[in-house]
């Protein structure tokens, strides 16, 4: 399954991934937050063909749910009435992408609402939760690694380059981070902030929080390959010429760190995607109604969502494809050296 | 001795910079266990500035980490405003607790990775390591959030394990014989989850430490030799290939403290886990210090222990020829 080869296939395959959450509006059929009292932890719906009179649509249906007499919470199809399917359905409002306004959505129904996995406590659309959620997660991922890769390698590379008591005082200090346990560290942080404030604030509190994690690995072999690359013939024949240390840097040196660093970063974001998600699964995350991955998972703290209503599981559905395509993108990356043909150049055994 | 002595001053040396960066940042913390009070309408603003007081927030960060440093070797840690009493007792048992969890499933884990590395390493490219490998691969992809919670769901599902807590109703009666049992029984499902986060990563450096040496040239001529392939393994392969192993024991269990967090609060095992998230909530400064500090010290044991190991096992290191 993971192999060698095939990196641009992880690439590719990752990149659909994202594209489906960052077009969670268009995907989604209803808005993350739009509650529906009337059907609250409903199952997961069924898509019909056949109606109870035994004729066959070609328009895929579904029934309107309702409660079954004499209970408070188990519904039933009422099979009366038949909902046809319809693609392309104006519906919520929403932004493609932050930009686009839009209010076209993938699937829906003309009236009535259809759960394809079924409804939170408080009736809102689960598959609308995980695609929205989706994309604070990632979101969240992205720019700590980000902010990650950013500190480590100016770090890394001044602690590299320059040498000295710098290399020394930087080092030192990535070692203290490194040892750490790392969930410690990063609940120690957001310990230290402010526990409720907006859903926006929070985003980035937590983005900061954990960017500033991690960035000792980083740093450290970002050094290590600074270090090599500036003894390096042709550095010291561009020094020779007069060349400045920024020059150098920027056109010899990081240039050398570019392998370290992707391979850094797809090992990276899925780590941070799960810091998030534990960070909001402890409730210290992003508030509702806001939902992200974590939070999604947290109502299965509660006992009774664990037994009675398995269909809130299913955010785990959406999680692991995303992990199984960065660590197999982060294994090709290292095993087949596909980023030495991307960079153009050998590499130095950074490993 | 030299080699101990400087490990021991690093620990130290990791110990203070880790209280003095996280009492740092408590003072960047906006709002504290008192101002949290001013939401509760039965207690006066007077009141609640009056018990700041008492407890010396208000003082300066370097004669408040002075004073914590004294209460520090009374053995006290500062004291929890939440529980009233002083941090270290309180830490202790939920720190106990934690060390039986993170303990039992460093062994597994390791008792299992070997063999399964080992296995991986000798088949090579062939059917049992290609099982192997997909298989650690599946683990490897699963987060512990999601192993946690999979676990958990299957054993409510199924009732194979107790879930939840660490001791049954009625604990206090048991002889102790049963409270052994007991306890070992709530403990299969929280250390089966911590086993499986950890088993992959080792199984996968098991298998590329071994087969590192396996192909070193040192290896062909003892095999040319005719030494038998049992020998081999155990007295030229797994010495070679321990060195590197036995530093990852340090990290496995920084990474086994992490896991082991979430898998506390999930299953409700009362470790230092839930104490410490219900102590960010509660904003309760001197035992979120206390916690990172206690689990800091656990994995600076667990270096030094490799440390020790490594001491025994590279004789570079021992002769101080190592070039470090």
């Amino acid at each position: 399954m993971i192999q060698g080869r095939g990196w641009k296939r992880w690439l590719l395959t990752l990149a659909v991934l994202h594209g489906i959450i960052a077009c969670a509006g268009f995907f989604a059929p209803y808005d993350s937050a739009e509650q529906d009292r009337e059907h609250p932890h409903l199952p997961p719906m069924k898509i019909h063909f056949m109606d109870s009179h035994g004729r066959f649509h070609l328009r895929p249906f579904f029934y309107e749910p309702r409660l079954r007499e004499g209970t408070f919470e188990q519904f039933e199809e009422s099979t009366e009435e038949v909902q046809p399917f319809r693609f392309f359905v104006s519906g919520a409002r929403y932004r493609l992408l932050g930009l686009v306004p839009s209010h076209v959505h993938l699937f829906g129904a003309q009236d009535g609402r259809f759960y394809l996995l079924g409804s939170d406590a408080y009736g809102r659309d689960q598959l609308s939760r995980i695609l929205y959620g989706g994309q604070i997660s990632l979101l969240a991922g992205l720019l700590g690694a980000g902010l990650t890769l950013f500190s480590g390698v100016l770090i890394g590379a001044t602690a590299g380059y320059f040498g000295g008591w710098r290399d020394g005082l930087l080092m030192r200090v990535a070692e203290l981070f490194v040892a750490l346990p790392w969930l410690y560290l990063l609940l120690a942080l957001r310990a230290f902030l402010p526990l409720s404030v907006s859903p926006v604030q929070e985003f980035f509190l937590i983005v900061v929080v954990i960017g500033a994690v991690g960035w000792a690995r980083p740093a450290r072999l970002v050094r290590g390959v600074v270090l090599s690359a500036k003894e390096r013939d042709f550095v010291k024949a561009a020094r020779g010429f007069g060349a400045t240390d920024a020059y150098l840097l920027r056109r010899h040196i990081l240039p050398e760190t570019s392998s370290v660093i992707l391979t850094q970063a797809a090992i990276l974001v899925p780590q941070f995607v799960l810091a998030e998600m534990t960070l909001s699964f402890l409730g210290l995350g992003v508030p509702e109604p806001v939902p992200s991955w974590g939070s999604l998972l947290a109502s299965l703290q509660q006992y009774s969502t664990l037994v009675s209503y398995w269909w809130m599981y299913l955010p785990v559905l959406a999680i692991v494809p995303f992990f199984l395509g960065y660590l197999g993108l982060a294994s090709a990356l290292q095993q087949d050296g596909a980023t030495e043909k991307m960079v153009g150049r050998a590499g130095e055994d950074i490993w | 001795m030299r080699y101990f002595l400087r490990r021991l001053m690093q620990a130290a040396f990791l110990l203070i910079a880790v209280s003095m960066l996280t009492f740092l940042f408590s003072t960047l913390a906006p709002g504290n266990y008192f101002e949290e009070m001013r939401l509760n309408p039965q207690i006066s603003p007077e009141t609640a500035a009056a018990l700041r007081t008492q407890y010396q927030l208000d003082r300066p960060l370097p004669v408040r980490y002075g004073r914590w440093a004294n209460s520090l070797l009374r053995g006290e840690m500062g004291f929890s405003f939440a529980y009233n009493s002083p941090v270290a007792p309180l830490l202790w048992v939920r720190a106990r607790n934690t060390l039986l969890l993170t303990l039992t499933a460093t062994l597994i884990a390791w008792a299992l990775a070997l063999p399964l590395g080992i296995w991986s390493a000798r088949t090579l490219g062939r059917l049992p390591d290609r099982a192997l490998s997909l298989a650690t691969a599946g683990l490897l992809v699963i987060p512990d959030l999601l192993l946690a919670l999979g676990l958990l769901i299957l054993a409510v599902r199924s009732g194979w394990f107790p879930t939840g807590g660490m001791a049954s109703v009625g604990f206090e009666d048991l002889s102790l014989f049963h409270k052994v049992g007991d306890i070992a029984s709530h403990m299969e499902l929280p250390v089966l989850a911590l086993v499986l986060s950890a088993l992959p990563v080792l199984a996968r450096h098991v298998r590329a430490a071994v087969a590192e040496v396996l192909e070193a040239p040192f290896l062909r001529a003892a095999a040319s030799h005719g030494i038998p392939r049992r020998t081999l393994l155990f007295r030229y392969v797994l010495r070679a290939a321990a060195i590197p192993l036995i530093s990852l024991f340090g990290f496995s269990v920084g990474a086994l403290l992490s896991g082991s967090l979430i898998v506390e609060v999930v299953m409700s095992w009362p470790g230092l886990g839930p104490l410490l998230l219900e102590a960010i909530l509660a904003r309760d400064l001197y035992v979120v210090i206390g916690g990172v500090l206690f689990s800091t010290i656990f994995l600076v044991a667990g270096n030094f222990l490799a440390d020790v190991l490594i001491y025994w096992a590279d004789p570079r290191i021992r002769t101080g020829a190592a070039a470090r």
